[in-house]
């Protein structure tokens, strides 16, 4: 029997038992009681203060990603609340697991307009999968459960808790043992078995089959039932950007990523192929291109844990709803019994062959410009050196920001160590995601290297959580800004669509290295690509966080590259000529 | 674009239909009518939605993405019994009344009040004879209507009870999700 609790304690308690460790937020008025509890649970509870909300909610979302456990933010009512919904709408459109706590006033004053008080609960419900206010401290303990619950089981995402300050002042004795009553809420995990038998009799019958891994088989954990399925039936795998790691990138049935800067022979082979099986991606228009022109030849299985996402973009043929790592298990279960799987491996034999020259004959992956060099380093010329020492040394982790820096690190980085090595904000596309988001994986990996990839614009969207390492005293990050001098992606728009017009998108940054030293970080320069292979050894040699700052040729594009809203079978590898 | 008539029942709960309603607006599903009430269950709502959409399915897929919601249908194709209401206020002088009291009849309309040049008069039916009364009703000069959203029901045994609902708890255990590291 336990004794009286004041709320704020019951929300201590109810992280701990859910197995919370680390919590990223920042104290305020409405919040001051939960910050007033936590003194006491410090040893189980570590709590982070970051410099900026938003930075607490991407610091959760790098360690959920990272691990695949819940993220945990925190922010008082008002501001310190709709700072976080950046973080939570990324977390949303990622699948990711979070859990967002936020103050609310005195439940007395609600609607009165009170000091920093936001409708959180309003504003939130659009790009949460589900948020409560409470205000009643009976009802905490209840609601963190159900909450962390929903937030980290079936298709995974963020869940938004308000709890009124008088609600965590309040006593009460918890009850912990309500059972959950969720009867509008039951995740399929299995998958329908005829429909699984129906799927790998449409796969034997295929000429040309596809696998298309995305995110759900990451989150589903479900690389090694991929990696056993592909090489039983020798069907080639693309990755989207976040199922980036779902397979080795150096294993022969890899063939990279499709869509708007996917590769040439990936896009292509989508618009050849007779059977697409994709497994936990949702067909996003970065994806596809026009959707009416997607894989036109193709009669596609869609294996999702959300129901809604199949068939939302993409018309499918055999749907399947259910976990990316029970359903590939049951799909290898069927092939067991397959006298003509030898078939398939030859058919998917020829096929892989004809991938391989396509892709032999459209790379090397990018034409540098013809015009003359005034920088000496080329983007390509940082990525190809980091892609060498990373994979030298083993395990590392890549998180990379939004824009041409993030096609390039997915396009020309070969990620060789499994799932939750690639973490990038890709629904959302939020700039300033890296550097917080690489605290969390940072956080969560003490004993590997973690790198960040900027770009001059995303990095000074949250370079302010910098000192929050050093606050934390994390040393394993690494952060590389590719500094062009532009907002890069949004320049190469208007240079290919916008007749050049570079309206807001030049900008000038501060020094960074003289920036670095003043967080107490380790700067350094390099404009000449002589210098790369050394700057990243000397980030290495370094114990602490070091920033490399890459002063890049300006105006190189990211390519290939397919217009939006056209076919993917139509890409540009160059600049037209006007 | 087609008419869909879809039933809902979902947990009563503070924000149930402001998510319901936010969800529409978000995903542009256009409401032609809703209308929500309680069931003869506590704790469970019922809704009847109209909603003009090329793409159904869908619709009904992000409903059950909501946590409250507990069962979706859409029931156009089946045999229902349907209802809508109108109240309206119309112009009543004394040498008309005679007339109004005779098509209320026909339409099994009542008549709730009757001022010195005004009558209101309440009539339930299934939406095409509403959208009739209120055709015949309109030259007497309308100067107040409303209407409700419309209610559909599945005839026969089949159908939409919520007593399943009362006690339910969450049968699904899920798996813990180990990371892999």
């Amino acid at each position: 029997m336990s004794e009286q609790r004041t709320g704020a304690q019951i929300m201590c308690e109810a992280l701990i038992r859910e197995g919370v460790e680390v919590m990223f937020g920042i104290p305020g008025g409405a919040i001051m009681p939960f910050y007033h509890a936590m003194w006491e649970y410090k040893d189980q509870l570590h709590h982070v203060l970051v410099r900026h909300e938003q930075g607490g909610g991407h610091a959760a979302e790098g360690y959920a990603r990272s691990t695949g456990r819940l993220g945990v933010c925190i922010g008082t009512s008002g501001p310190g609340a709709t700072n976080l919904v950046t973080a939570i709408s990324d977390a949303m459109m990622d699948s990711t697991p979070l859990l967002a706590i936020t103050g609310q006033v005195y439940s007395s004053l609600l609607g009165k307009d009170a000091f920093q008080e936001t409708d959180i609960v309003g504003i939130t419900m659009p790009v949460t999968k589900h948020n409560y206010l409470v205000k009643d401290v009976n009802e905490i303990a209840y609601v963190l459960k159900e909450a962390i619950y929903l937030a980290t089981t079936g298709r995974p995402g963020p869940v938004l808790v308000d709890i009124t300050k008088d609600a965590m002042q309040a006593r009460t004795i918890p009850n912990w043992d309500t059972k959950l009553k969720l009867p509008g809420y039951k995740p399929n995990y299995q998958g329908n078995q005829r429909q699984i038998r129906d799927a790998v009799n449409l796969l034997m019958s295929a000429e040309k089959p596809l696998i298309m891994a995305g995110n759900g088989v990451i989150m589903g954990n479900a690389t090694g039932e991929l990696l056993a399925f592909a090489e039983r039936t020798g069907i080639p795998v693309i990755t989207t950007l976040h199922g980036i790691g779902a397979i080795p990138e150096d294993h022969p049935l890899a063939i990279g990523m499709p869509g708007m800067h996917g590769w040439v022979h990936v896009n292509r082979a989508i618009q050849d192929c007779d059977v697409l099986l994709n497994i936990g991606s949702r067909f996003d228009d970065r994806v596809t291109g026009k959707v009416s022109t997607f894989a036109p030849k193709a009669k596609v299985i869609h294996v999702d844990i959300d129901p809604s996402e199949i068939g939302k973009n993409v018309k499918v043929t055999i749907p399947i709803v259910g976990d990316a790592r029970q359903v590939l298990t049951a799909m290898a279960g069927e092939l067991a019994s397959r006298a003509d799987l030898g078939n398939l491996q030859g058919k998917a034999s020829d096929w892989m062959e004809h991938i391989r020259e396509m892709q032999h004959k459209h790379q090397p992956k990018q034409q540098y410009h013809s015009r003359p060099k005034t920088k000496e380093l080329m983007p390509h010329d940082v990525y190809a050196g980091l892609s060498a020492a990373l994979n030298a040394r083993g395990k590392y982790r890549l998180v990379s920001d939004v824009g041409q820096h993030q096609m390039w690190a997915a396009q020309l980085i070969d990620y060789r160590h499994g799932p939750r090595t690639h973490i990038t904000s890709g629904g959302a596309g939020t700039m300033g995601f890296a550097v917080p988001a690489a605290l969390g994986v940072a956080m969560a990996h003490p004993d590997e290297t973690v790198w960040a990839v900027c770009g001059d614009g995303g990095f000074q969207m949250m370079n302010q959580e910098m000192i929050t390492f050093i606050q934390e005293g994390v040393k394993n990050v690494k952060v590389v800004i590719i500094n062009n001098g532009y907002l890069g992606m949004v320049r190469q728009w208007q240079e290919l669509f916008e007749g050049r017009r570079y309206s807001g998108t030049p900008m000038v940054s501060p020094d960074f290295v003289k920036l670095a030293e003043a967080y107490g970080w380790k700067g350094l320069r390099v404009d000449h690509v002589n210098d790369v292979a050394g700057a990243i050894e000397e980030a290495y040699a370094t114990d602490g966080p070091v920033l490399i700052e890459f002063r890049v040729e300006q105006e190189v594009n990211v390519f290939p590259m397919v217009p939006q809203g056209v076919s993917i079978g139509e890409t540009i590898t160059d600049i037209p000529k006007a | 674009m087609n008419k869909h008539t879809i039933v809902a029942l979902m947990q009563d709960k503070p924000g149930a239909l402001n998510r319901t309603v936010s969800l529409f607006r978000r995903r542009g599903f256009n409401i032609e009518s809703l209308s929500v009430g309680h069931t003869e269950t506590e704790g469970v709502s019922r809704m009847t939605m109209v909603v003009e959409s090329a793409d159904v399915e869908q619709v009904v897929k992000q409903l059950y993405r909501l946590i409250e919601v507990l069962k979706v249908s859409d029931v156009t194709a089946d045999p229902t019994v349907e209802r809508e209401m109108v109240v309206v206020k119309i112009h009543a002088p004394s040498e008309k009344r005679a007339e109004i009291v005779a098509l209320s009849e026909v339409f099994g309309a009542k008549i709730v009040d009757v001022g010195a040049s005004t009558m209101i008069l309440e009539m339930t039916g299934a939406p095409s004879k509403v959208e009739n009364f209120v055709d015949v009703i309109r030259p007497f000069g309308v100067k107040e209507m409303m209407r409700t959203g419309r209610i559909a029901m599945v005839r026969g045994a089949r159908g939409h009870g919520a007593q399943a609902y009362e006690n339910a708890e969450n049968g699904h255990v899920a798996e813990p999700s180990a990371a892999l590291n």
